[in-house]
């Protein structure tokens, strides 16, 4: 009887039905929209932040920040000064770990065996600066009349020739790149998978230490180096074997080296400075990230998220806007899509208090009309959720097809403010700094996920509890004597 | 068997209070056929709903077959109603969503009667009130005489030992009334039930063996040895 009542009740009451189930199906499909749009702003935010971060990674694990800065770390620079005439040109470079923070690569293995961890690979980042030029000796130059002392002849005239340096200077340049050193045993993870290698080859997983290195494009075009050119980094030779193009944005370094040459040439033997951390499970990043601060102390992990929130321009204007008022605005719909349907339910039951009476006078018991009611009202909410979950997918769909162009500003103007300093965070000093202030423009999408159906179908359960709660509240309180009622 | 005794049912709305009915004493045999007569807001329909099982006295016994309904859990109240009372409103009660047939079976679901006996019985009662032809309709295609008809099959089905009737034919013009109250009797003479009805109509009430008259809370019991 149950399936039959309900049938006939919500075939022979259609309309009613749909009222209740057109409010649900609006909250519903707004979730989808906002839900989805967020999501898109995610996936865009995610583009962006894989400019930095290379594909697939979900975190980086830095060193905490140091209070204070070492000054023997300070780059120093020595250079002879020539003798006369001489114009032989002098080069030197100063290697620097970037972020002056490294941590030791048995790190890798402990962020490794934590849970959650899919996998991890450490990283050295290095900022070159190399100064060249000419240096010129001063050249004493005596003064003519230093010897006839004026009369008094002072004695101090008599101890030192008068005269001043002259001639001497220096005309050089400075010039500033940066190196990552990469685990060439770890391809697949890193700052050099944001990029294809469009000339040349890449690493092989056996060049752990040999001078090879990979440009950067760009730099590659600046300096003009081609597969097969030189690189000299602080003396020694590097012969290039690839060009690397990045996907989106800038690239995470100039130069890439394998690992070990890094921390050679920085003299920070087994020492990184970003470990990027691959989850097993994206959902469970936070909770990867608080096992490795956990456990790992010393550390600071620095998530996609923690990350995104230096994305600005107009995708982070509509991401939080998404993130804000449309989360407010579809909880707002919703609460009173809910609101109404219970109350659109209870007053349906008001208007069949004679009809509910008269069943409980026949003898159905309280609790049978009470699920007849409440289950009108869930296949109500389902209706609702199936309704809301196509006008949703409808809306996202149209998102995707209209796929509106958002401006991205990575790191912000003032990107590299904190870089290496003290109170600087210390964070991600990776090389992903070093593509600050870049611009990007990423279309938006509203990629529906499975989640979010569940979670519409979860609301439009919900939808249908609320309002045969308030129905099968006002049912159950319905007296047999009711059936004698004179009503309308 | 009924037996009432100083059945009082008050009722306060606010500060008003109303006895609709004020210590009434009636004892009702097996199988008797009383009609309740009476003024308009004498109490008629209030003493049918203590006979029912719909509601209880403020104050008094109810008694059915030796067992007080006063006195009864919500829940045996409830399965006293669905096992030997059926009720015949004025205004017949049917289920507007519902097909004549499964109106009846509504009657037969809280005694979990299975699905094909169920509607094989409510076949069967339809046809004893003369409706074989209407199993299928709503009752919206169906004239007010035959919607009573439907309901008098609904009270039956279930085979009850008491039938209560609340102005069955108030709602009806004569032909109707004539037509309905002949099913009703000849459904108390086939099914030997204890049959109780309120009626404004004096012809019925002149009728009638037994006849009860209530006003303002108080009742008389005539017999009618003319009847
Ligand atoms: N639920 C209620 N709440 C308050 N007062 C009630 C209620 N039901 C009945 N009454 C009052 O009790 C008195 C008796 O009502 P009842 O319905 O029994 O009269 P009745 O004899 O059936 O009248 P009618 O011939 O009009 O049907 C009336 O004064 C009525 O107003
Ligand atoms: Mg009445």
């Amino acid at each position: 009887m149950f399936f039959t009542y309900l049938r006939r009740e919500l075939r022979r009451r259609r309309k009613a039905a749909l009222v209740v189930a057109s409010g649900l199906a609006l909250g519903i499909a707004l979730v989808i929209v906002v839900s989805s749009v967020s999501s898109g702003m995610e996936k865009a935010q995610g583009k962006v932040l894989q400019s930095l971060y290379g594909l697939g990674t979900d975190m980086t694990v830095t060193k905490a920040a140091a209070p204070a800065t070492s000054t023997s770390q300070r780059p120093r620079f020595n250079f002879d000064a020539n003798d006369n005439g001489s114009t032989k040109e002098q080069s030197s470079d100063r290697v620097m770990v970037q972020g002056f923070q490294t941590l030791a690569a048995s790190t890798v293995t402990k962020v490794d065996s934590q849970k959650g961890v899919a996998d991890s690979v450490g990283g050295l980042s290095l900022q070159v600066i190399r100064i060249n030029g000419q240096f010129t000796r001063g050249q004493f130059q005596q003064n003519q009349n230093s010897g006839t002392g004026q009369g008094g002849g002072r004695p101090n005239a008599q101890q030192s020739p008068q005269g001043r340096v002259e001639g001497g200077g220096a005309n050089f340049d400075v010039n500033n790149y940066s190196v990552y050193g990469t685990d060439v045993t770890k391809p697949a993870l890193g700052p050099l998978t944001s990029s294809k290698i469009t000339s040349g080859r890449t690493f092989k997983t056996s060049e752990t230490d040999t001078k090879v290195v990979v440009a950067d494009v760009s730099y590659a075009k600046e300096k003009k180096l081609k597969v097969g050119s030189t690189v000299t980094i602080k003396s020694v030779k590097y012969k290039v074997i690839g060009l690397a193009t990045p996907d989106s944005g800038d690239a995470a370094a100039n130069l890439y080296i394998p690992l070990k040459q890094a921390q050679t040439l920085s003299g920070s033997k087994d020492k990184v400075t970003t470990i990027y951390v691959k989850a097993s499970d994206s959902q469970q990043i936070s909770s990867v990230k608080s096992t490795i601060q956990k456990n790992i102390s010393g550390t600071t992990v620095t998530t996609s998220a923690d990350l995104a929130s230096t994305v600005s321009g107009s995708l982070s204007t509509a991401s939080s806007l998404a993130s804000n008022v449309g989360k407010w605005l579809s909880i707002a719909v919703l609460v009173a899509a809910f609101l109404v349907a219970g109350l659109l339910t209870s007053s349906a039951v008001s208007r069949r208090v004679r009809e509910f009476g008269t069943l409980k006078a026949l003898g159905w018991k309280s609790g049978r009309v009470t699920r007849q009611v409440v289950g009108e009202a869930m296949v109500n909410g389902l209706v609702g959720g199936a309704l809301g979950i196509a006008i949703g997918l409808a809306g996202a769909y149209v998102v995707t097809e209209i796929s509106p162009t958002l401006q991205a500003q990575v790191g912000g103007s003032g990107g590299g403010g904190g870089q290496g300093g003290p109170g600087g965070g210390g964070g991600f000093g990776g090389p992903g700094r070093q593509a600050a202030s870049k611009a990007l423009d990423v279309a938006l999408t509203a990629p529906v996920s499975l989640g979010t159906i569940v979670g519409a179908v979860a609301l439009a359960i919900t939808g249908g509890l609320i309002a045969g709660a308030f129905g099968g509240w006002r049912a159950s309180r319905l007296r047999p004597a009711d059936a004698l009622r004179r009503v309308e | 068997m009924y037996e009432l005794r100083g059945v009082t049912k008050r009722y306060t709305r606010g500060k008003e209070t109303v006895d609709a009915l004020a210590g009434v004493d009636l004892t009702i045999a097996d199988g008797d056929r009383l009609v309740i007569q009476g003024p308009t807001g004498g109490g008629k329909s209030t003493l049918l709903q203590m006979l029912g099982g719909l509601d209880r006295p403020t104050a008094g016994s109810v008694e059915l077959d030796g067992t007080d309904m006063a006195r009864l859990s919500e829940a045996k109240l409830t399965k006293v109603r669905s096992e030997n009372i059926g009720f015949v409103f004025q205004s017949f009660n049917l289920i507007p969503t519902l097909t004549a047939q499964e109106n009846v079976e509504t009657a037969l679901v809280p005694l979990g009667v299975k699905v094909k006996e169920r509607r094989q019985r409510a076949a069967d009662a339809l046809e004893s009130v003369g409706l074989a032809e209407r199993l299928g309709h709503l009752p919206a295609e169906l004239s007010g005489g035959q919607q009573q008809r439907v309901a008098i099959a609904r009270a039956l089905v279930k085979q009850p030992k008491v039938l209560l009737a609340d102005e069955p034919t108030g709602n009806l013009d004569e032909s109707m009334r004539d037509e309905i109250m002949e099913v009703l009797e000849a459904m108390w003479k086939e099914h030997g039930l204890t049959f109780i009805m309120v009626t404004h109509d004096s012809s019925i009430a002149k009728k009638a063996p037994r006849l009860a008259t209530i006003r303002k809370g108080k009742i008389s019991v005539k017999e009618n040895a003319g009847a």
